[in-house]
């Protein structure tokens, strides 16, 4: 799987809240929740954002509630990768879960801003920010993950086990 | 290597003799749980994949208690499909709209979950269920509708921060107070991936109701999950309630720890979570100047039969300030019922709060209490984001049921002394 796009960059603990905030999550059509996507901090985002496009964001990013109904709303809106120097832990389990790819490195994280371009090869770990003409290596998924990924998802990979 | 207290349960529901950190493991789950806004996509990936049954009919919890009763109509559509879907495959622990309570306070009161236990749910507060000695954690609807086929969750075995508790809590501190405290030493993210396992003599001072909130607000530390030993309190709040025989785990004495907190709970103080993340911890008696508009007493961290006897010992005889809304919300319909038969009830209706049957409601700004732009509230809940409680300039303030009723009273951010 590969990812090309430009930057949305946020910092540090961007919340499940302002992801999706709780007051839509009276359903839970993918299309209609994205069209909220991080309304609360960057009201701009929906209307911007197009496939392939990046997220960069600090540490802890997905922290707060366990919705996936946020990390869905990030591939629904389109978003190629989140690349980010660290997540919170159900949120990083929820986009396994659903197949949003996400990376955790730093430094590509630290560096890249608003409108960069990136491309990602999320099966290598390899981020190349094209507009800073800079490399970057993220750590790959473990086998028992990428199974998982290769397999579609958590529930893909349980019905091929039945 | 020795094992953490965490480990030894993961272990055994692993059936393996021994893990050890970053470890992979598939658990055998003792109870999976699910509420009306994640059981939803919960059942559509369920029936998405097939399958036709759950793996035990009384090991699924579903518990109806963001939205209702139901606020909207796509709440009601949402509480439908929930409804339908627990019928159908006869789930036991099936709670809606007049048995129900918000799910943190629900499971451990009705004896669903117990000691030794293993546990997730499709919300990120089930790492409350530690302060019965239980692993609980939060996942989202993908991990609760494929355990909800198989009865099995994959775990990275966690390493551990221990918290060395000390000390006896002074008159109107709490477990909140203690919480919030802690989670302004790590960060909101200093536990990130690991345990918090609680030790030390200062635990047997703290009762359940304490050791509930305080595991349940881990999450906000980043922890996968939060962890009492079981003592002689854990005994006796278990005994009697459910159909499980409790089951003892306990750390080995050398087990490692990647590093130590030492807390003594004499030195804590009533404490406030300012504006916008639960670690911006700061003393109540340095935030006097901050005028509020709303209190909020309740929701699974703080809606608990003592969380409500604290605030009835302070409201009562009193008035709820002019200009301030104080809405008051007991977890379960047990609770609630404790509330008008102790005479609480009557007492915050006098003082001018308003009573609300069981909803986590206006802690995630779902309805019951929703800000205005520019309004402040102090509530008892457990998240204090941008946007949270309503508008995105809208203020939350985290704050024990003691801090958020002398503020209720006086109108201002005020220490329980005070009033």
């Amino acid at each position: 799987m590969k990812a090309q796009g430009r930057v949305f960059k946020y910092a540090d603990n961007v919340d499940t809240d302002v992801i999706i905030p709780a007051r839509y999550l009276n359903t839970s059509d993918p299309a209609e929740l994205a069209a909220h996507c991080m309304e609360d901090i960057d009201a701009g985002f929906v209307k911007n954002v197009k496939p392939g496009d990046i997220i960069a964001a600090g540490k802890n990013f997905g922290c707060g509630s366990s919705r996936e109904h946020a990390p869905l709303v990030i591939k629904t809106c389109g978003i190629g990768c989140v690349i980010a120097k660290s997540f919170a832990r159900i949120f990083y389990r929820n986009a396994i879960n659903i197949g949003l790819p996400i990376l955790e490195c730093e430094a590509a994280a630290d560096d890249a801003e608003q409108g960069d371009v990136i491309s990602v090869d999320f099966d290598s770990g390899e981020i190349k920010n094209v507009t800073k003409g800079k490399t970057y290596r993220a750590e790959p998924f473990p086998p028992f993950i990428q199974d998982i990924i290769r397999k579609g998802g958590l529930l893909a990979s349980l019905t091929e086990e039945k | 290597m020795k094992m953490t207290l965490t480990q030894k349960i993961l272990a055994a529901h692993a059936g393996l003799d021994r893990v050890t950190a970053g470890q992979l493991i598939k658990a055998r789950l003792d109870t999976v749980l699910g509420n009306d806004i994640t059981t939803p996509v919960a059942v559509n990936e369920f029936e998405k994949a097939g399958f036709d049954r759950v793996f035990d009919p009384d090991r699924v919890a579903i518990v109806l208690d963001h939205f209702v009763p139901n606020k909207d109509i796509k709440a009601a559509e949402q509480a439908k499909r929930c409804r339908d879907f627990a019928r159908c495959h006869g789930v036991t622990h099936f709670y809606d709209v007049g048995k129900a309570g918000i799910e943190h306070a629900l499971l451990p009161e009705q004896g669903i979950v117990t000691s030794g236990d293993c546990v997730i749910g499709a919300d990120s507060h089930t790492c409350t269920y530690g302060a019965l000695s239980a692993f609980s954690t939060g996942v989202g609807s993908t991990d609760m509708a494929a355990a909800m086929a198989t009865g099995e969750a994959w775990f990275k075995v966690p390493s551990a921060i221990k918290v060395e508790l000390a000390g006896k809590l002074k008159k109107n501190c709490s477990g909140k107070d203690v919480i919030l405290t802690l989670i302004g030493i790590t960060g909101v993210d200093g536990a990130l991936y690991k345990s918090l396992e609680f030790s030390g003599e200062g635990v047997s001072s703290l009762s359940m109701d304490d050791r509930f909130c305080i595991c349940n607000m881990c999450i906000e530390a980043g922890a996968k999950n939060g962890i009492f030993p079981f003592d002689e309190k854990t005994a006796e709040y278990v005994k009697g309630r459910g159909e499980r025989e409790p089951k003892i785990f306990e750390a080995d004495e050398d087990a490692e720890y990647e590093s130590v907190i030492k807390l003594d709970l004499g030195s804590i103080v009533p404490t406030v979570s300012c504006p916008h993340l639960p670690s911006n911890a700061r003393p109540a008696r340095e935030l006097s100047d901050i005028k509020i508009d709303q209190v909020v007493i309740g929701s699974c961290t703080n809606g608990r039969l003592s969380d409500m006897a604290a605030a009835y010992g302070i409201i009562k005889g009193n008035k709820i300030k002019d200009g301030v809304r104080c809405i008051i919300i007991p977890a379960t319909q047990d609770v609630y019922l404790q509330c008008v038969e102790r005479g609480y009830t009557a007492e915050f209706i006098k003082a001018g709060a308003v009573v609300s049957t069981p909803t986590c409601g206006p802690c995630l700004g779902g309805y019951m209490g929703i800000l205005a732009a520019g309004e402040r509230c102090v509530s008892t809940t457990n998240r204090n984001f941008v946007g949270r409680m309503g508008h995105v300039k809208s203020e939350v303030y985290l704050a024990s049921p003691q801090t958020a009723a002398a503020s209720a009273i006086t109108g201002y951010i005020t220490e329980p002394e005070e009033v």
